[in-house]
């Protein structure tokens, strides 16, 4: 496959993943702002801003709900906000239209010409409508992409946002304590609420509704899953394997992680959350590096891209 | 300044907003002042969200064969926290003096010998269960959930309409009634404290829990519906979802050498407590009803012996029984030496003759009910029901004093609800929900308020036309005086903790390169219209 192609479908992977994932977060968020009086609604927004990497000018007034909506939410030329992501998601499977299966790359098509209009919604409803999309999105690629590198690709860059997003989801309600939306609102959002009450058959603590968003072995959007399954997307890329140590970068890094949060103690992991979900993020950062460096190649990809368009 | 409350009338009913004089109660003011800020299209746009919101999730009851969304006003019932002290305090005080009455029913009935209430009226009850003789639930608690139907009268007093301590329903309601309100007024939520009703579903677990037979300490709690097409099959799923347990029908248990078990691809596995949704006649074809597809056989045997807690426990329909609630203030005095918190209906006995010659003679102007009956089936409203109506019942209970009694009609209060365009009062009721863990009965600060839609109707069931709406106990404190007293909420971190950790910068997110130079085009585009003056986006 094309490097270029291959680019393009581990970025429609990760630009939907951080669409949906986006969403989740700004939806209970703005909620609780939205319910609660006692929400100190300046420090909350910068704080959630800071988190998902745009942060507020220091000197900025008005940083408010709106603004976070306006930034994380409809900002189209912000590829790290829903509107953008979804853009940027479209653009991807522009580049990579023959290879993207004609019903997927409809869907993103009519997923971003419906932006605009959809965003003009009441922001649950925008919210809703984005997670329905990336639910559609998803089951297309289940459902009609052929198990070879297109769908490692598109696989990889989903799960490697989807241990990135939740990381800061995490983080979100770390740093806020108290004040934050509450682990049960945070699995509420993240659609876990009630697997992990099936799991728990009921007896909810904090402990473990953290744990069960970082720890999960089965429930696909915990940190360790969304490691796991990056990293046996990338297997799948490169099957050969080194006689006595990990070659490929990309699975160093995330390996390196996820055997931190697998055989760490649960106390020892939410006394440091912050920190350690900042690991998850950075490890997820250098693993995206690496990928690049290893399949995308820079000098392939150059000025050409553009011309294509 | 016109708004949709605008010519609301003052009626002889209590109303909920509006005091005699025709001024704002100030609990509603804020309720008011944000609906009286939209026009009757915006509040329609909102109860139309609140319906679609609850066709997607499925809370709809069968109407002509049709799903309708079960009714949820826009316009919420507020009750004051002090208010609700008084509320929970009479319905908790209830629901002890019950769960001793029917621990004493079928023990050793030492309120009959000391003639409190006279035996009769318990062994012609058609609740009363002999196969509940003996069963002794593991923690002494019977009524593990228990749903009292208030009502206020003219003077605004609150009075016990009924108890419901078999399978009381309508609390799913409170639930979803509550997630839709905050997805559809935030803003409300915002200004008002209202206490929060989620942790329901986690309390009745925990009480369930406690009520596990001795010596099993990880108990398997499971809710028993009676299938899909009951009418309240949404409720059990919502119940056994929200407590993280299964749900099953009566095919999916058995009983073996006196045990319960459920059938799960893993084989086998031993149920410790039944929270039962299947009313006692149909729970085990054994001791009740034969032909019951519904039930478990051996399921009270096994009660018996002490392997299985069921919750409600059986035969509490006693308790229920409306001759039976005319004793009830008696039954407090006696069991617990408390006066009555809470006030019953005035009601006519008819088995006594004097009462039954009163009640004959008044039947255009009374409401008249029979004793075992629920959910408003077989009610007579004096003075609205025809000639022939007024014959039949008093007929029957010349053949059945035992099996009716008389009240006056009572003026259910009234709250302000939306109806055609506009801000109309209608009949309420409210239904506290309490759960006993055998510690503390535990009233759910909300509870279900049933409405009447049409107007100048009195009975509020579901099935006779009637809708919900969410109720608000809420603290006096208001958004104004939150800034200085944020204590009052529980700890929180203050705010220069908090700035440090907003200060703090976040881990770089990265973004595919060519996407970034197609955005600074478009970002230079974007300014472009900008400077024009087009609209931002």
């Amino acid at each position: 496959m094309l490097s270029r192609i291959a680019e393009s479908l581990f970025w429609i992977g990760r630009y939907v993943e951080r669409a949906d994932d986006t969403a989740r977060i700004l939806d209970v968020h703005v909620q609780l702002l939205s319910e609660d009086p006692w929400a100190d609604e300046a420090t909350a927004c910068r704080s959630l801003l800071a988190i998902m990497d745009h942060p507020a000018p220091a000197d900025a007034s008005d940083v408010d709900r709106a603004m976070v909506v306006r930034l994380l939410a409809h900002d189209v030329t912000n590829p790290s906000s829903i509107a953008g992501s979804l853009v940027a998601a479209r653009e991807n499977a522009r580049r990579a239209r023959e290879i993207v299966s004609t019903d997927l790359w409809e869907c993103l098509n009519t997923t971003r010409n419906q932006v605009r209009v959809m965003g003009a919604l009441g922001t649950h409803e925008f919210f809703a409508w984005v997670r329905e999309r990336a639910a559609v999105v998803a089951g297309l690629m289940e459902s009609a992409t052929p198990r070879d590198s297109t769908w490692h690709f598109m696989v990889l860059g989903q799960a490697l946002e989807r241990a990135d997003m939740t990381a800061r989801l995490v983080t979100t309600q770390a740093r806020l304590g108290a004040s934050g939306p509450g682990w049960t609102t945070l699995l509420r959002s993240c659609g876990a609420y009630e697997a992990y009450l099936r799991t728990y058959r009921g007896r909810a603590s904090d402990e473990d509704a953290a744990g069960f968003l970082i720890l999960d072995r089965l429930f696909p959007r915990s940190i360790v899953y969304a490691l796991h399954a990056a990293e046996r997307a990338l297997r799948a890329l490169e099957p050969v394997e080194g006689r006595h140590f990990v070659s490929d970068e990309a699975r160093r890094e995330l390996g390196l992680v996820r055997s931190e949060l697998e055989f760490a103690r649960l106390g020892d992991l939410l006394t440091d959350l912050p920190d350690t979900m900042e690991r998850v993020q950075v490890a997820c950062a250098r693993a995206s590096n690496a990928i690049k460096d290893r399949y995308f190649p820079a000098p392939a990809t150059t000025a050409w891209v553009e011309e294509a368009l | 300044m016109s708004d949709l409350f605008d010519g609301y009338p003052l009626q002889r009913a209590f109303d909920e907003m509006i005091d005699r004089e025709g001024s704002l109660r100030p609990r509603y003011e804020q309720v008011h002042a944000t609906l009286a800020g939209l026009t009757a299209e915006e509040v329609a746009a909102r109860a139309d969200a609140l319906a679609k919101s609850y066709l997607a999730q499925g809370v709809t009851f069968d109407f002509a064969g049709e799903e309708r969304p079960f009714p949820l006003d826009c316009v919420p019932r507020v009750i004051e926290l002090d208010e609700w002290d008084g509320i929970a305090v009479g319905v908790s005080q209830r629901v002890r003096a019950l769960e001793a009455f029917l621990a004493d029913v079928y023990g050793k009935q030492e309120v009959v010998k000391d003639g409190v209430v006279p035996l009769r009226l318990i062994l012609s009850s058609s609740e009363f269960q002999r196969a509940a003789h003996g069963i002794e639930p593991p923690n002494g608690v019977r009524c593990h959930v228990s749903g009292v139907d208030l009502v206020r009268d003219e003077e605004g007093e609150y009075r016990v309409l009924e108890d419901n301590v078999r399978v009381p329903s309508g609390v799913s309601y409170v639930v979803s009634n509550r997630r839709a309100m905050v997805r559809t007024f935030p803003e409300l939520f915002g200004r008002l404290r209202v206490e929060p009703v989620v942790d329901y579903p986690q309390r009745l677990l925990a009480a369930l829990a406690a009520a596990a037979p001795d010596g099993v300490p990880d108990p398997t709690v499971v809710v028993l519906t009676p299938g899909v097409f009951n009418s309240a099959y949404y409720e059990h799923t919502l119940l056994a979802r929200l407590m993280g347990v299964e749900l099953v029908e009566g095919r999916d248990l058995f009983c073996s050498a006196g045990r319960v078990y459920m059938r799960t691809t893993e084989g086998s596995r031993r149920v410790d407590v039944i929270y039962r949704r299947v009313d006692d006649e149909f729970l085990d074809p054994v001791e009740f009803r034969a032909d019951s597809v519904l039930g478990v056989p051996g399921l009270v045997n096994a009660a018996r012996r002490g392997t299985v807690t069921l919750a409600n426990a059986i035969g509490n329909g006693v308790a229920d029984d409306k001759l039976v609630y005319t004793y009830v203030p008696d039954l407090i005095r006696y069991y617990l030496g408390e006066e009555p918190a809470l006030k019953n209906v005035d009601t006519w006995r008819l088995e006594e003759p004097a009462a039954r010659a009163e009640v004959l003679d008044r039947l255009d102007e009374l409401v008249v009910k029979p004793v075992d009956g629920s959910g408003g089936k077989g009610i007579v409203v004096g003075p609205s029901a025809t000639r022939a109506e007024i014959d039949a019942v008093r007929t029957r209970i010349l053949e059945d004093p035992r099996g009716w009694i008389a009240q006056p009609v009572v003026q259910l209060s009234t709250g302000p609800t939306f109806v055609d365009g506009t801000f109309r009062p209608r009949h309420l009721d409210l239904r506290p929900f309490a759960v006993n863990d055998g510690d503390e009965v535990w009233v759910l600060p909300g509870g279900l308020t049933r409405v009447a839609l049409p107007e100048g109707q009195l009975v509020v069931n579901s099935s006779q036309g009637g809708g919900s709406k969410d109720t608000w106990v809420t603290s006096p404190v208001l958004a104004a005086d939150a800034g200085g007293t944020p204590a009052q909420r529980g700890p929180r971190p203050t705010s220069g903790a908090r700035g440090g950790a907003a200060a703090r910068a976040g881990v770089p997110r990265a973004t595919n390169p060519h996407d970034a130079q197609a955005g600074q085009q478009q970002q230079q585009q974007q300014q472009a219209t900008d400077d024009t003056g087009g609209a931002p986006c």
